[in-house]
């Protein structure tokens, strides 16, 4: 990328379509790029918002508590049903107990998503550091869990019994790589769609210097926008019902 | 996205020079303490938010409004249920009322057929005794024209008698005459 950005110096043509996603410390702050853990930097700014706008949505809209509910208290309502009933239906009555956790999990994904698609905003999603802890976070409480309620009885999840018995060892090779292998896909599946969809409209945005090309660049801008306001809610909700399928396992671990 | 070329210091190992990014800025590991600190800061204020606050508020407004609904349902029932009930009162008194008054009628009915029989009774006693009298008057008609027809025939056959030139016998013309007349 840096040799691309060099080699196109000089033209009107260039492209930075990484830039967006630089974790650097606010101007108003002091600027930079050398942060502490500490540091109030872009990131942290955004995932505030992101607090701000699930304290919005569901503690502040639901503030009337009305039985007839205003617009907003609708939509908090529909979230606490979409996921309840994702749980309930994936997980059964003894799913309910994590709600509160596959809630969080989907709120701020959601949130965080749609806070992204703001022009100038900053995409918390679309970093490995935020979807890699989500994603282990979701599989170390899925295998503590499951070995916690079910002991040795959890390893039942890689011996398929259903299967021929000579393809069992062979299987639970398989099933085991497959376990291991959630939450890498579980979080780059995330990131990588939330950065792929934010860099294509930058490098769009940056045809849009040419004037002859502008019109189609503001046009495949607009279509963008709109695949990936699609892509931020299909998104959040693959990672909540992957979480609710996981956690199954652990609650049920036989096939 | 800068122009200016920023100062070496302030350019780490992800950052050139420009401002801007070298490869992905997701794969800079020296930001990742910062994103997950956080983050974790996020999820935890956020997890605190709904499972304190807004999960057990949404379940009651949730649970309230399904009570109401039962309840508005429980008195629409009720409701339901006093309309028959109060239709079925009707029923009834409308059906007493019929019987009332058909019974009312038939009454009135009696009673005037009672008196119609009173009247016909009394009006048979007064033609039977009408019927009596002039029976009594055509019998006594008919007796003084029996006794009429008999003085008669006896004159007549007597002059009859007379002019043939015979001698009336008043007792055998009496006793024929009667002969004659009583058949």
């Amino acid at each position: 990328m840096a040799t691309e950005t060099t080699a196109a110096e000089g033209s009107s043509l260039v492209f930075h379509p990484m830039d967006q996603f630089i974790v650097k410390i606010p101007d108003f702050l002091g600027g930079g790029t050398d942060l502490q853990f500490y540091s109030i930097t872009n990131v942290t700014i955004w995932l505030f918002f992101s607090v701000l706008a699930v304290v919005g949505l569901l503690v502040l809209s639901t503030s009337k508590r009305a039985i007839v509910p205003s617009r907003m208290q609708s939509v908090a309502e529909l979230a606490y049903g979409f996921i309840y009933k994702m749980l309930e239906d994936i997980c059964g009555k003894e799913g309910i107990k994590y709600f509160p956790y596959v809630m969080t999990l989907f709120m701020f994904i959601v949130t965080a998503n749609f806070l992204g698609l703001i022009p100038t905003s900053f995409t918390t999603t679309s970093h490995f550091a935020v979807t890699i802890p989500l994603a282990l976070a979701v599989f170390l409480t899925v295998t503590i869990l499951g070995f916690v309620k079910n002991g040795a009885a959890f390893l039942g999840l890689f011996w398929v019994s259903s299967a021929p018995l000579a393809l069992r060892p062979i299987l639970a090779i398989i099933e085991l790589i497959s376990y291991f292998v959630r939450p890498v896909s579980h979080s780059i599946r995330l990131a990588g769609n939330v950065m792929a969809g934010h860099a294509v409209i930058k490098v769009f945005a940056g045809f849009a210097a040419i004037a002859v090309i502008s019109p189609v660049s503001v046009l495949a801008i607009t279509a963008m926008y709109g695949l990936e306001v699609l892509v931020a809610f299909i998104q959040a909700y693959v990672f909540t019902i992957l979480t609710c399928v996981y956690l199954k396992d652990a609650l049920h671990p036989s096939h | 996205m800068a122009t200016e070329p920023i100062a070496e210091e302030l350019a780490g190992s992800c950052v050139d020079s420009y401002g801007s990014a070298i490869g992905m800025p997701q794969l800079c590991f020296d930001w990742f303490p910062n994103q997950i600190f956080w983050l974790v800061i996020t999820l935890v204020v956020i997890f605190l938010v709904l499972s304190r606050v807004a999960l057990p508020r949404i379940a009651a407004i949730l649970a309230e409004r399904q009570g109401t609904i039962t309840n508005d349902l429980a008195a629409a029932e009720d409701l339901k249920a006093k309309a028959v009930e109060a239709e079925e009162a009707y029923n009834k008194v409308l059906a007493d009322a019929r019987t009332e008054a058909q019974r009312i009628a038939a009454e009135a009915r009696a009673e005037i057929q009672s008196g119609l029989d009173d009247a016909i009774a009394e009006a048979d006693l007064e033609i039977a005794a009408k019927t009596a009298e002039s029976e009594k008057a055509i019998a006594d008609i008919r007796a003084s024209a029996l006794d009429s027809i008999q003085v008669v025939a006896k004159d007549t056959a007597a002059e009859l008698v007379t002019a043939l030139g015979g001698k009336a016998d008043a007792k055998a013309i009496d006793s024929v005459v009667d002969a004659q007349t009583k058949g």
